[in-house]
């Protein structure tokens, strides 16, 4: 009989660059496999929010007896793809050629090397041998620096193409990607501090001690802690506005600059964005599922403390190995629940002003992060003076002192920055005058 | 010359040299492309390629800030700057005459290039296994040293970037019509 666990053990002792390559396609196929499953989900889902039916005709079974069988339109990504793939490639005569064929390579790798860091299941026993692909000292370090290299994809398919609207795309795509890296940077440095460690597993492994430090059988979430629930929030932002999805599509508002960076990419080539954008969605659903909502276990529940601490095999030890057992499961769930996020967000918000973006990423997040980042630092010297008790309450203090510093900063901001503006309303018969006062809030 | 007296050529040594080769060849295309776009380019392969040989000699911070901070940070400005000013080969190359500067740099470029080489290369030559010792250069070891022997250099160059910052904004910003 095939005994897989001692097979593993033995390729990792016998053939290290074996194993490595392994747990790459490990990673890499199902993530191949599931974009066109993301494409078919967001499709459907959003027709669905739209209250629209969506594609729904792919797939359809039709029986001898003229009966058919509907199957949601599931192979319509193959359909989409077919197309893509027959379609024409136009080439434009004005591009610059070997930019315009390296862009769209250039916006896929991010997407796929991405994933280096990332487990997908516990570091203990099997799954330690087949994940992450690369359990590095960095590892958030290297998430942050691949996913900072999304822009030039962006950057240079804009200057390729040759064409004025292309070209905005390009630009806004890489003023809006170095803005929100930085917020991104500095929410990731509280859980950091928080951890003491870079690494992907040693953050999944803080997760699984107990809440706040007091409450013994629940894990510690870093989304149930209120430093790290302010991290979740900000991240979260951060992390639609680094995947250029809406609302935070600017790079490709189609009712201003036609599709964007990718409006001379056709066939395959648009098919290579279309891609990386959506595995590159997938890939920070498992990231914030791993930094924030505890990686690959199902609940946030200590199921290791509790079989140690009950005799002989009862439902705890079963429980603890289901939860080692459906690891990968788990993952995927939370990366499908991170790509629903998305659809959902893209279905309720309509798109940012520019303006806005820029106000919102730079004036709002980049402050909260900082101002979140003192008040972990105060949490942790206080939990290692004082106990449990004394960091929450310390650190309950330090927000409330931070939150009134801003508001005092924001009142002092205001009243330079607003005046009223005086405005009057002449009605047209002329029988009267009315005048109106409006606030004016200059940008 | 004797075949024995070369080194031994491990396979870090062999990724280390293909990865430097590769880094040479970006390096001269930097400086050889007319098109602005193509330098820059060449130069993020090259900053790439650089990380590369820190990651292969175990040095995986100091390539991972490598990657974050020149090519995902700083060529990215570059790249910025050079479309929004939209710079193309001709704006940059002037009129083909004969000019004295290139003769006389020859010269001098290879006497520098001849001077670094001999410092370079003996102690390179002894090398057969490229590899950092394993924990040097982690963030463990580099935080400490900066929050402990660095300190005080690390918090006035924080200062002084962010005086830099703000008078960047002061000069830059819209004067407002009082």
């Amino acid at each position: 009989m095939l005994n897989i666990p001692q097979g593993i053990e033995w390729l990792a002792t016998n053939q290290p660059a074996l194993l490595a390559l392994i747990r790459v396609l490990l990673f890499v196929l199902p993530v191949l496999i599931v974009v066109p499953g993301c494409i078919w989900w967001e499709r459907r889902l959003l027709s669905w929010m739209q209250d629209r039916i969506g594609p729904n005709r792919a797939g359809t079974i039709t029986l001898k007896n003229g009966k058919k069988i509907g199957t949601f339109g599931l192979l319509q990504p193959i359909c989409d793809g077919v197309k893509l793939f027959f379609k024409e490639d136009i080439t434009p005569g004005t591009v610059d050629r070997l930019l315009y064929f390296i862009a769209p390579a250039l916006a896929l790798f991010p997407a796929f090397a991405i994933m280096g860091t990332l487990p997908w299941g516990p570091t203990t026993g099997v799954y330690g041998y087949l994940t992450p692909i690369w359990d590095s000292e960095i590892g958030i370090l290297y998430m942050l620096a691949i996913s900072s290299l999304g822009v030039y994809g962006v950057v240079l398919s804009g200057y390729a193409s040759n064409n004025k609207y292309s070209l905005m795309g390009g630009l806004r795509g890489a003023a809006q990607l170095i803005s929100y890296e930085l917020a991104m940077a500095m929410s990731l440095a509280s859980v950091v501090m928080v951890t003491g460690s870079l690494k992907m597993s040693e953050i999944v492994k803080a997760q699984e001690a107990p809440l706040w430090g007091v409450a013994p059988v629940i894990q510690n979430w870093f989304i149930f802690t209120p430093f790290g629930f302010i991290s979740a929030i900000i991240f979260l932002i951060c992390m639609v506005a680094e995947t250029n999805r809406a609302p935070f599509d600017l790079p490709e508002a189609e009712n201003e600059i036609i599709a964007g960076y990718h409006t001379e990419f056709s066939s395959m080539k648009f098919a290579v964005f279309f891609m990386g954008e959506y595995a590159v969605m997938f890939i920070f659903g498992g990231v914030f599922g791993t930094i924030f909502l505890g990686g690959h276990n199902i609940l946030p529940i200590r199921w290791d403390a509790m079989a140690a601490s009950s005799p002989g095999y009862g439902l705890a030890h079963v429980l603890r190995d289901l939860n080692y057992w459906l690891a990968p499961l788990t993952f995927l769930a939370k990366c499908v629940t991170g790509i629903t996020f998305y659809i959902w967000l893209r279905a309720t918000l309509p798109r940012l002003r520019y303006d806005q973006l820029m106000a919102l990423g730079w004036k709002f997040l980049l402050p909260a992060a900082v101002a979140n980042f003192i008040v972990v630092a105060i949490w942790i010297i206080a939990q290692k003076v004082y106990g449990p008790y004394g960091a929450i309450a310390a650190s309950v203090m330090a927000a409330g002192i931070a939150y009134l510093l801003y508001n005092a900063v924001r009142q002092v901001m205001n009243q330079r920055e607003t005046s009223m503006e005086k405005r009057t309303i002449d009605l047209v018969d002329g029988t009267e005058t009315v005048p109106s006062v409006r606030a004016v809030e200059l940008v | 010359m004797n075949l024995s007296q070369l080194p031994n050529i491990s396979p870090n040594l062999i990724i280390v040299g293909f990865l430097g080769m590769i880094a040479i060849v970006t390096a001269i295309g930097v400086v050889a492309f007319n098109n602005p776009i193509r330098s820059m380019l060449s130069l993020v392969a090259n900053f790439f390629t650089l990380a590369f040989i820190y990651f292969s000699m175990g040095a995986e911070m100091m390539g991972i800030t490598q990657i974050i901070v020149y090519t995902g940070a700083i060529m990215v400005l570059f790249l910025f700057v050079i479309m929004l000013l939209n710079l193309s080969a001709d704006s940059v190359i002037s009129t083909k005459k004969l000019d004295v500067k290139p003769l006389l740099a020859v010269p001098v470029g290879l006497a520098l290039f001849v001077g670094l080489l001999s410092q370079v290369m003996m102690p390179f030559a002894k090398v057969t296994q490229p590899t950092a010792p394993s924990g040097w250069g982690g963030p463990q070891a580099i935080g400490r040293t900066l929050f402990t022997e660095y300190v005080w250099p690390f918090e006035i160059i924080s200062l002084l970037l962010m005086v830099g910052i703000v008078g960047a904004i002061l000069l830059a910003r819209r004067r407002v019509e009082e």
